[in-house]
């Protein structure tokens, strides 16, 4: 399977859709830091993985395919909710991820510089979430669902 | 304090929406998917609070986000199941799952960190 980057995709978003979700994003930021603040970084930091724009961004999904598939004449319901299914099957690949970024920041934030820990970070969640995301997609050529 | 949050609501605005844009861009939806997970929240907060803090309480806030990580993976691979088998929408199904993610994440903080 070919990962594509496709920006011409952008064109399907609307100025709402975006602005919503610079808001829920903007919002949950400050959540988290309201809640540091009050009850302590302990119970703050969970909030730093707390799946901000999960909702917003599986319903863009779900719409935006059902859309596609109303142009085609098509019945797009089911393949709007296995679309979004897909998205989540992928956020739960990037968690994996996420959990490596939170280790990495843990350890390293006391011992380097805070930029380079993040970016050690950072690049070890993409590092980790495609290669979890890779393996699934190669065990799952080898084992097709209806076993063909 | 709240010039702190109005920062807060600023640079986590524009990083999650960096990251969701990027995955508009991304096919397939599976990979997508990766960078719906991504560390926006943490990548807009840690700079402000190490600056503000000191790096023992950014530490401490990225140790609990390994827990809050854990609840995450639970929350969307249940999402991916009930969107799978059910019939309900994908607003429906990820909203209600939210309180997965809080018990989950609280219940693990209360079990390892409390």
């Amino acid at each position: 399977m070919r990962i594509r980057l496709n920006p011409s995709a952008l064109a399907n978003t609307r100025w709402p859709e975006y602005m919503s979700r610079f808001l829920i994003g903007g919002a949950t930021t400050a959540l988290a830091g309201v809640v540091a603040k009050e009850f302590g970084p302990s119970i703050g930091g969970l909030f730093l993985a707390f799946p901000a724009i999960f909702p917003a961004s599986a319903t863009l999904i779900e719409k935006h395919e059902k859309e596609r598939k109303h142009e085609a004449h098509e019945h797009g319901t089911r393949r709007g909710r296995k679309a979004a299914a897909l998205d989540s099957a992928g956020a739960s690949m990037g968690a994996l991820g996420l959990i490596i970024f939170a280790v990495l920041v843990w350890k390293l934030i006391g011992e380097l510089s805070p930029w380079i820990a993040v970016l050690i970070a950072t690049l070890s969640w993409l590092a980790v979430s495609i290669l979890v995301w890779n393996t699934r997609y190669q065990v799952k050529s080898l084992c097709p669902p209806h076993g063909h | 304090m709240l010039e702190d949050i109005l920062i807060r609501v600023v640079v986590g605005g524009l990083t999650v929406s960096l990251f969701a844009v990027l995955a508009d861009m991304m096919t397939p939806k599976s990979f997508a998917g990766l960078f719906s997970a991504a560390p926006s929240i943490a990548l807009a907060t840690i700079g402000l609070t190490v600056a503000k803090e000191g790096r023992a309480y950014a530490s401490i806030e990225a140790r609990s986000m390994i827990l809050g990580a854990i609840a995450f993976v639970v929350y969307a691979a249940l999402v991916s199941r009930i969107l799978l088998k059910g019939k309900s929408s994908a607003l429906s199904v990820s909203g209600s799952a939210l309180s997965v993610w809080c018990a989950a994440a609280f219940g693990l903080w209360l079990a390892f960190l409390r």
